[in-house]
């Protein structure tokens, strides 16, 4: 464990034939910061996220996550860190007590422990009386709130959430941000992806990625100041579709 | 424009089993209007919108959607309508254009045929066309969506979460064409979980757990907001959040933007006086930077104000999600 930060990558790049998905792009997210990781649909952060999580190797520069790097350490990173999106999280036809137990598994807990941190956060979630119930009967809200548990089990340092609240309505997006926030004040880094601009304000830094390049990286503040705009969902239309 | 109103549904009712769907809705939509349905996961919109897409029979009460029974005029209703589900259903593994040929060939007609109607979206999709639809990006893939749901030139379209998961931008170009659709006389039903979405909309209908709570244009959904507002601005929302939650008049407290917002649970009290006492209750818990100060109400504060606090608290009550 290292006071360096929690994700840091220099030139990061990643190439698919003649297409440059992500080009060279150097930033850091602190340990304890939500990061808002932001960006149009085909931007670059799917895959920049890929590599982050050392499930695809960069073409060059490099990326330390939680202090291992991530091109020749990915499996020290994969244990170092959570990772949530809204598709592919829980297994539906697993009951919820089924499904923390699997990842307690995967993650190489003890019985004793997945017992021991099952209880605590089904108490947490006010989920005791649907431990036996099978993920897909309970409400997509519930679901992702239970998601982010499951990637958190382990006590990871940094977790990723890929647009985790993607279709979700007001009410419950702000409950699963509270969720974020508890996590961010326990001392967990978030990288989180979203849709959504009033959450982008929510982030203690955002970085706008604009084809495969970092567009803009600051506070939601600052950035605000800095392009003269009332609000973040004004500056991404501004950065993302130059000329739109 | 004929006066009748395109979607006319009384107490319409459909359960699963034990859990009440939709619990009698009773609405109308008027011809040439863009009106949208605002609500929780599991709130009704996908069966409301497939019974009234003629694709799910209700099991109580009658909906007429162009003059026409949902139920009895099922077969000459269908080719007048266009319907966009929730979940991407076109097909992967064909490209832009077979899939748009394809819906058209169904109807009896060709894309040339259509041109005209379809222009504005096509226009956009035509660089594309042959690629595969499943290599399409999210915005892109509602278009096509939207552009196929269009092809037969169907006078009201029922559009199911058409931008959940589309970046900022492609949704306000999606919106912009509903604007130009809607421009050319067609009805649009939409549902939505983005409520800078819902203010688009010339009406506005909350939808709970099968149940109207409101049907109103958005600007008087927001000024029917009938408690103190406020705006709390400071460094460290999160423990300003956790300390405002147990103000004694506190009725929500919830991230809002780059701010926080506080609505009051009295109704007898004016905005300086709460804004007053929430100064005084963060200072009382260290908390001294905030600037605090009246907020104007949203349709998004009225939504979470009229559907928070039961629902947030019961796991089961939501109901499973019927897609």
């Amino acid at each position: 464990m290292t006071d360096g930060p929690a994700i840091d990558a220099r030139d990061l790049t990643r190439r698919f034939g003649g297409f440059v998905a992500v080009d060279r792009i150097t930033f850091d997210v602190r340990a304890g910061e939500v990061f808002g990781f932001l960006g149009a649909n085909g931007a670059g952060k799917t895959t920049a996220i890929r590599m982050l999580t050392g499930l695809l190797a960069p073409s060059s520069g490099t990326a330390r996550v939680a202090g291992h790097d991530v091109l020749t350490e990915a499996e020290r990173v994969k244990r170092a860190i959570g990772y949530m999106s809204q598709r592919f999280s829980l297994y539906e036809d697993l009951t919820v007590r089924e499904n923390i137990a699997l990842y307690g598994g995967i993650y190489d807990l003890d019985d004793r422990a997945i017992r021991e941190r099952t209880d605590r956060m089904l108490h947490r979630l006010g989920l005791e009386q649907e431990a036996d119930a099978f993920v897909r009967a309970i409400p997509l809200g519930w679901r992702q709130k239970l998601a982010f548990s499951v990637a958190l089990l382990h006590e990871p340092r940094i977790v990723f959430l890929d647009e985790p609240t993607s279709g979700v309505d007001p009410i419950t997006r702000r409950q699963f941000w509270e969720l974020i926030y508890e996590a961010a004040a326990a001392g967990t880094t978030v990288l989180v992806t979203t849709h959504y601009m009033d959450e982008a304000e929510y982030c203690d830094r955002i970085s706008i990625m604009v084809a495969g390049r970092i567009g803009a990286l600051g506070t939601p503040g600052e950035l605000k100041q800095q392009y003269g705009v009332p609000t973040i969902d004004d500056l991404f239309v501004r950065l993302a579709r130059p000329g739109a | 424009m004929s006066a009748a109103p395109a979607v006319d549904a009384e107490r319409i009712e459909k359960r699963f089993g034990a859990t009440v769907a939709l619990a009698g809705l009773t609405f109308h939509v008027d011809a040439g209007e863009l009106f949208g349905f605002v609500g929780p996961d599991g709130g009704g919109k996908t069966t409301l919108f497939r019974i009234l897409a003629t694709l799910m029979l209700p099991d109580g009460g009658r909906a007429r959607v162009l003059g026409a029974d949902v139920v009895a005029d099922l077969w000459s209703l269908r080719p007048r309508i266009g319907y966009m589900p929730g979940r991407f259903s076109l097909y992967p593994d064909l490209s832009v254009r077979e899939n748009l040929g394809f819906f058209a060939s169904v109807f009896g007609t060709t894309i040339e045929h259509e041109r005209g109607r379809i222009a504005p979206i096509y226009s956009q999709l035509e660089p594309f066309a042959d690629r595969r639809a499943g290599a399409l990006s999210g915005g892109m893939k509602q278009k096509l969506a939207l552009c196929c749901a269009l092809v037969h030139r169907p006078e009201i379209l029922f559009l199911d979460e058409p931008t959940t998961g589309v970046d900022a931008v492609s949704r306000r170009e999606f919106w912009d064409l509903l604007g130009e659709l809607k421009r050319g006389g067609l009805t649009i039903v939409v549902s939505t979980p983005y409520m800078d979405e819902a203010t688009r909309c010339d009406r506005v209908a909350l939808i709970q757990r099968g149940r109207l709570l409101a049907v109103d244009t958005p600007a008087r959904i927001a000024a029917s907001f009938d408690r103190p507002l406020l705006a709390v601005h400071v460094a460290d929302r999160y423990r300003a959040l956790l300390a405002l939650r147990d103000a004694p008049r506190a009725q929500a407290v919830y991230p809002f933007g780059e701010s926080l917002r506080y609505a009051d649970s009295r109704a007898d009290v004016g905005v300086d006086a709460a804004a007053a006492d929430v100064r005084a209750w963060l200072a009382s818990h260290g908390i001294s930077d905030a600037r605090v100060e009246p907020a104007t109400p949203t349709v998004e504060d009225v939504f979470i104000a009229r559907m928070g606090a039961p629902a947030a608290h019961e796991p089961s009550a939501g109901g499973s999600d019927h897609r």
